[in-house]
C-alpha cells in the first residue's frame, strides 16, 4: 500500500493502527515503544487543524515508525542496548523533526540490534524480533522491528539505519523496499552514532514512489552535520532517460550464494533486458577486501562513538562500583551486549599504536581503492545489481553464536558503505519455502533518484 | 660523577592557550563562562548526548590563523581534526577533539626581549576539556569548560634556563595577546603551560631523560617549577641515580614538583580521524584578510620605540597594548618621550589603576598636550593635571586649551604682563630688603622675589621667565 496523505479520521486510523501494532508485537516483538498516547495527541491536533480549515503537511496522517536509535522526546531512545535504558533524550533528529513537520504521525520506536551492531536483531537487549514471512526466522537487521512493521503493513513507512546493509538486508527479509541513500543525503544529527562514517538514514516502504516522497522531504543539507550534502535532490531525475546500462558484478556469482538467489538475478537480468536495458558484466576483483576493510574502519569507529557510554551523565549506570575504574567496567560490562563489546575491543585494537598503521591506516587505503573501483565501474553502466546477502532469512539462533559467519552475510552489503554509494533493496519474489528474496541496485553518488525512479519504472512495466 | 659536573638543561614548552571566541569551538553556547554557575554554559554536544554531532565556529578558525600569524608561522591551508581517546568524567565525549596529523599552524618562531628566538614546532587547534573538583569521597564535574577552543602551540627544545623559560612564556602571553586571540587572563586558566625539563652534560650531544611539568598558569611558577626541576635532576645525577620519565606537579606552595601517579604514562589515545568534520580547507585571501588587520607585535615596538625610549620603558609599556599603539601614532619624537613618562608615571601609578580601563586621549590631545609644554605654555606639573583630566568623564572630549584654561594652568609668557606683576611685586614692602641684599651681591634671595612673583601671578608665570626679568631690573 503505497503512502497516502490523509484528510480525515486521523484519530480512527490511528487507534486501529495502534490496536494492529499491539497485536502484532507480542507475535513479533517489532517494538522497543509503542506511543500510544503521543500518536492519538497528534492525530487530534491534525483532526483540529483539518476541522479549522488549516493546511495539512504533505504527509497529514501517514503513521510511520523510527527505529529506536532515533532520538525523539516522546519516548525513550534506546538503541535497543541496556546502557541506554529509561534515556529520554531532550532533542528530535533532524529527519523525524521534518517528518512531523508534514504531519506524520510516529506511532513508536523499533527494534534493533543493541547499538545497530549486527545483522538479524538478535543482539537487541529486547530479544530478537520474528521474520514477516517465518516465526522461526530472523528479521535481518540491524533494522529488523522498522523492516517487520512495514511488512506486516501496521506502518504507511519506517525510518532506518544502513552502516553496512542494516536496511537493504532486512528490506529484502521482509519483502519491502528498502533505502539506503547516498553517504551525507540525509542529516545525522539526532540519530545515535554507529560508525560516522558510513552512517545512513533511510526508508522502509511498500513502494519504490514513496521512496521518492520521503526523500523529497528529509533529505538536504543540515547545519547541524557537516557531513550533509548540498542539495542535490530532483525529484524527476532520470524522468528522460529511461533506458539504462546495468552492471553486473561476476565476482558475486558464486557457490557461496544460494542457488534460488543466484535465480533470482538470472530472472531480474531478464526481465532488464526483455525491457531494453544493456547488460555489463563487471570485473571487480577489489571488493573481495571490502568485508575486511569494513570490519577495521567500523569497529573504530564504534569503539569510539560509544566511549560516551561510561554511566556519568546519562543512562544506566552499575550499581554498585568502588571507585571510578569499577564505575567505568561495571557499567560498560553490564550496559553492552556481547557483541557491542567484541566490535568495541576490535575497534580499540586497530587504533592502538603499532596497530594503527597495519590495520587502520591500511584500510583507509583499501576503501579508496574500492571507491575508485566503483567509480571505474560507474563509466561502463548506470546501476549495478546485485544481491543483497548470500542467503534468505535463516534461523533465529542459526549464526548468533558465530560471528564470522555473521559477518560474512553482510558481504555484498558492506561495498558501498565504504564508498557512500546509494543502494535500493527491491522484492522480487519468494523461495519454494516462502521466505522473501530482494535484489539491490546500486548507483553512483547523488544518483538517488535517477535509482529510484529507475526500479519504480521497471516495476511498472513488469 | 663528580659534584662539579656541569649540566645544561633544555626546556620545551606546551602552552593551551583559550581563544576569546563567542561561543564554543563545536556548538552554539557562550563561550565565556567567566562568574557563571557551573554546568549552565553548556549544551547537548557539549555534554555528548548520542546523535550530538560538532559544529565548527568560524571565528575560531578565524583565530587561529591570526596566533599563527603572531607566531610567524606558515599557516596550513589544509588541516583536520583527530580524535583523541581516554576516559575521564570531565571529557564527556571519551575523545578529545584535536590535530594530530594536519594542524593548521606549521613551523614558526618568536623572538624574546633578550634577542633570543625560540622555534614553534607546530601549533594545533583542540577542544578544551571540562574541569574537576574533587572532594572528600565524591568528585564534581563543571563543564562550562568543555568545548572551548583552545590552539596548543609547541615549542622546539630551544630554552636552556629558567629565566629563559619565563622569559618565553611572557613574551607569548604578549604575542597572544597582541594578536588579540585570548583574554590571556592567567588567573582564570586562559593559558596554561606544559614545561618539559631534562639536563644533559655540557658538550654531550644527547639530551637526558625528560620530565614533563603540566599545567602551570603563571610565567613565576613556571620559572620556578624549572629551577626547581633542574636542580632535582642534577642531584638525582649527581647521586649517581637517573631520572625517571613521568608527568610532575608544580605545587606553588611548597614550590616543589612531585610525581604524579599518572595514567596518562601508559595511555595509548588511539587517534582516529574524525569523521564527523570535513578537513578545513583555507584559501590564502582568508589568511591575507587576517593578515592586514593584524596590529604589530610586541618585537615591531621594540625596534621602533627603541629608537626613542629607554629598554626598560618599552617594556614596562608592553603589558598594555593600548599604550605602545597609542604612541606609535604619535609622530614626534619628543612627544613620544614626554607622552611614555606620562603614561609610565602617572598611568601605571597605583592609584590611576582604575584609568587604564577608560578610553585614552586623542592622538591630538597629546600632541597638543607636549606642545604646550615644549612652548613653556605648561609647566609639567601643569602638563599632569591636564592629562589626568583627559580621562575626566566631565572633560575628556575638550581639547587640550581649554581643559588647561579651565584648570587655569597655562603659564603667563607674555613679558609685558610679566614685567608688570614684577614691577607690582618690586613696589611691595616686605620685598626692599631681598632687593638690597641681591644688590650687595647675596644671589641666593633672588628665589625668595621669584617665589613672591609667582605668588602674585598665581602660579601662571613661567619662573624661568621671571628669574630672567628679576635679574634685569635689579642690575
Amino acid at each position: 500500500m503505497a503512502i497516502l496523505a490523509q484528510t480525515t479520521n486521523f484519530v480512527a486510523r490511528t487507534q486501529a493502527t495502534l490496536e494492529k501494532a499491539h497485536r502484532y508485537q507480542e507475535k513479533y516483538n517489532i517494538f522497543v515503544t509503542i506511543d500510544d498516547e503521543g500518536a492519538i495527541q497528534k492525530a487530534q491536533e491534525l483532526e483540529q487543524k483539518a476541522q479549522a480549515g488549516a493546511k495539512l503537511g504533505q504527509l497529514a496522517g501517514v503513521i510511520y515508525a523510527a527505529k529506536d536509535n532515533f532520538l525523539c522526546p516522546g519516548s525513550d531512545t534506546t538503541a535497543s542496548a541496556k546502557i541506554l535504558t529509561d534515556f529520554k533524550s531532550p532533542v528530535t533528529s533532524t529527519v523525524i523533526e521534518k517528518l512531523n513537520a508534514e504531519d506524520a504521525i510516529l506511532i513508536g520506536k523499533t527494534n534493533l540490534d543493541a547499538f545497530a551492531h549486527g545483522s538479524s536483531t538478535e543482539n537487541s537487549y529486547f530479544g530478537p524480533t520474528k521474520n514477516s514471512k517465518d516465526l522461526e526466522r530472523v528479521a535481518g537487521g540491524s533494522s529488523g522491528g522498522s523492516a517487520v512493521a512495514v511488512a506486516l503493513e501496521i506502518v504507511d513507512f519506517a525510518l532506518g539505519t544502513d552502516t553496512g546493509g542494516s536496511i537493504r538486508q532486512p528490506a529484502s527479509f521482509n519483502g519491502v523496499y528498502g533505502l539506503k541513500p547516498t553517504y551525507g543525503a540525509n542529516s545525522r544529527y539526532g540519530v545515535v552514532a554507529m560508525a560516522s562514517s558510513t552512517d545512513c538514514i533511510g526508508f522502509f516502504t511498500q513502494t519504490a514512489q514513496d521512496l521518492d516522497l520521503l526523500m523529497q522531504i528529509t533529505s538536504g543539507q543540515d547545519p547541524k552535520d557537516l557531513t550533509t550534502l548540498p542539495d542535490f535532490y530532483r525529484h524527476d531525475d532520470g524522468f528522460n532517460d529511461p533506458i539504462k546500462r546495468i552492471g553486473i558484478i561476476k565476482e558475486f556469482d558464486n557457490d557461496a550464494v544460494d542457488p534460488e538467489i543466484r535465480q533470482a538475478m538470472a530472472q531480474e537480468i531478464e526481465t532488464l533486458k526483455n525491457q531494453g536495458h544493456e547488460i555489463i558484466e563487471l570485473d571487480m576483483p577489489t571488493l573481495k577486501y571490502a568485508l575486511a576493510t569494513y570490519y577495521i574502519i567500523v569497529p573504530a569507529e564504534i569503539a569510539s562513538n560509544l566511549a560516551r557510554h561510561d554511566g556519568i551523565r546519562y543512562g544506566f549506570r552499575s550499581a554498585d562500583s568502588e571507585d571510578l575504574m569499577s564505575l567505568y567496567q561495571n557499567t560498560r560490562n553490564e550496559g553492552f551486549m556481547s557483541e557491542n563489546k567484541r566490535r568495541i575491543m576490535i575497534g580499540n585494537y586497530v587504533l592502538s599504536s603499532g596497530y594503527y598503521d597495519a590495520y587502520y591506516l591500511k584500510a583507509a587505503k583499501a576503501r579508496t581503492m574500492i571507491i575508485e573501483e566503483y567509480n571505474q565501474a560507474f563509466k561502463q553502466c548506470d546501476f549495478i545489481l546485485t544481491p543483497v546477502s548470500p542467503n534468505p532469512a535463516f534461523k533465529l539462533g542459526e549464526k548468533v553464536n558465530d560471528p564470522v559467519a555473521m559477518y560474512l552475510e553482510d558481504v555484498m552489503s558492506v561495498p558501498l558503505n565504504l564508498a557512500g554509494l546509494p543502494g535500493l533493496t527491491v522484492p522480487v519474489g519468494k523461495t519454494t519455502a516462502g521466505l522473501d528474496l530482494g535484489l539491490q541496485f546500486i548507483g553512483p553518488r547523488r544518483s538517488d533518484a535517477k535509482l529510484i525512479n529507475f526500479v519504480a519504472n521497471i516495476k511498472e512495466k513488469n | 660523577m663528580s659534584e662539579k659536573t656541569n649540566y645544561i638543561p633544555t626546556i620545551g614548552i606546551e602552552c593551551h592557550v583559550q581563544l576569546k571566541t563567542q561561543t564554543k569551538l563545536f556548538s552554539e553556547v557562550d563561550n565565556d563562562a567567566r562568574g557563571k554557575e557551573a554546568n549552565t554554559c553548556i549544551s547537548p554536544v557539549d555534554y555528548a548526548l548520542p546523535g550530538m554531532l560538532p559544529r565548527l565556529n568560524e571565528q575560531g578558525i578565524k583565530l587561529s590563523i591570526r596566533a599563527g600569524l603572531a607566531l610567524n608561522a606558515k599557516i596550513n591551508l589544509y588541516s583536520r581534526f583527530d580524535r583523541k581517546h581516554y576516559f575521564y568524567p570531565d571529557l564527556p565525549k571519551g575523545y578529545q577533539i584535536t590535530q594530530m596529523y594536519h594542524p593548521i599552524i606549521g613551523e614558526g618562531y618568536i623572538e624574546l626581549p633578550s634577542g633570543k628566538t625560540v622555534r614553534i614546532e607546530h601549533a594545533h587547534l583542540e577542544e578544551d576539556a571540562g574541569k574537576s573538583s574533587h572532594e572528600a569521597g565524591y568528585s564534581l564535574i563543571d563543564l562550562n569548560r568543555a568545548g572551548t577552543p583552545l590552539v596548543e602551540i609547541v615549542s622546539m627544545p630551544d630554552m636552556h634556563s629558567a629565566e629563559e623559560a619565563r622569559e618565553y612564556v611572557k613574551e607569548l602571553w604578549r604575542v597572544m595577546t597582541y594578536a588579540d586571540v585570548t583574554h590571556g587572563d592567567l588567573y582564570n586558566g586562559n593559558m596554561r603551560f606544559d614545561v618539559n625539563i631534562s639536563v644533559a652534560e655540557a658538550g654531550s650531544d644527547t639530551l637526558g631523560t625528560r620530565t614533563e611539568i603540566k599545567n602551570l598558569n603563571s610565567f613565576r611558577s613556571v620559572e620556578r617549577a624549572v629551577e626547581y626541576e633542574v636542580q632535582r635532576q642534577i642531584k638525582l645525577l649527581n647521586k649517581g641515580e637517573t631520572i625517571t620519565q613521568e608527568t610532575r606537579g608544580w605545587n606553588d606552595a611548597t614550590g616543589e614538583t612531585t610525581s604524579q601517579r599518572s595514567k596518562e604514562v601508559a595511555a595509548d589515545y588511539r587517534y582516529m580521524p574524525e569523521p564527523d568534520l570535513p578537513p578545513i580547507q583555507l584559501t590564502e585571501e582568508t589568511v591575507d584578510q587576517e593578515q592586514q588587520t593584524m596590529r604589530p607585535m610586541p618585537g615591531w615596538y621594540r625596534t621602533e620605540l627603541g629608537k626613542i625610549l629607554g629598554k626598560d620603558i618599552i617594556e614596562v609599556l608592553l603589558d598594555y597594548p593600548p599604550l605602545v599603539s597609542k604612541l606609535a601614532e604619535l609622530k614626534d619624537d619628543t612627544a613620544i618621550k614626554k607622552i611614555a613618562n606620562l603614561f609610565s608615571s602617572v598611568l601605571l601609578a597605583e592609584e590611576n589603576a582604575s584609568l587604564l580601563n577608560d578610553e585614552l586621549p586623542s592622538v591630538t590631545q597629546l600632541s597638543n598636550l607636549v606642545e604646550m609644554n615644549t612652548n613653556s605654555e605648561l609647566s609639567s606639573t601643569g602638563m599632569k593635571e591636564v592629562f589626568l583630566k583627559f580621562f575626566d568623564p566631565e572633560m575628556h572630549y575638550k581639547d587640550t586649551r581649554t581643559i588647561a584654561k579651565e584648570l587655569g594652568v597655562i603659564q603667563e609668557n607674555n613679558l609685558g604682563e610679566l614685567e608688570k606683576i614684577v614691577d607690582a611685586v618690586l613696589t611691595k614692602p616686605e620685598t626692599q630688603k631681598a632687593q638690597e641684599d641681591y644688590k650687595n651681591g647675596q644671589e641666593k634671595v633672588l628665589g625668595f622675589l621669584v617665589g613672591q612673583v609667582m605668588k602674585e601671578s598665581r602660579g601662571k608665570a613661567n619662573p624661568s621667565t621671571v628669574s630672567e626679568i628679576l635679574k634685569q631690573k635689579l642690575q
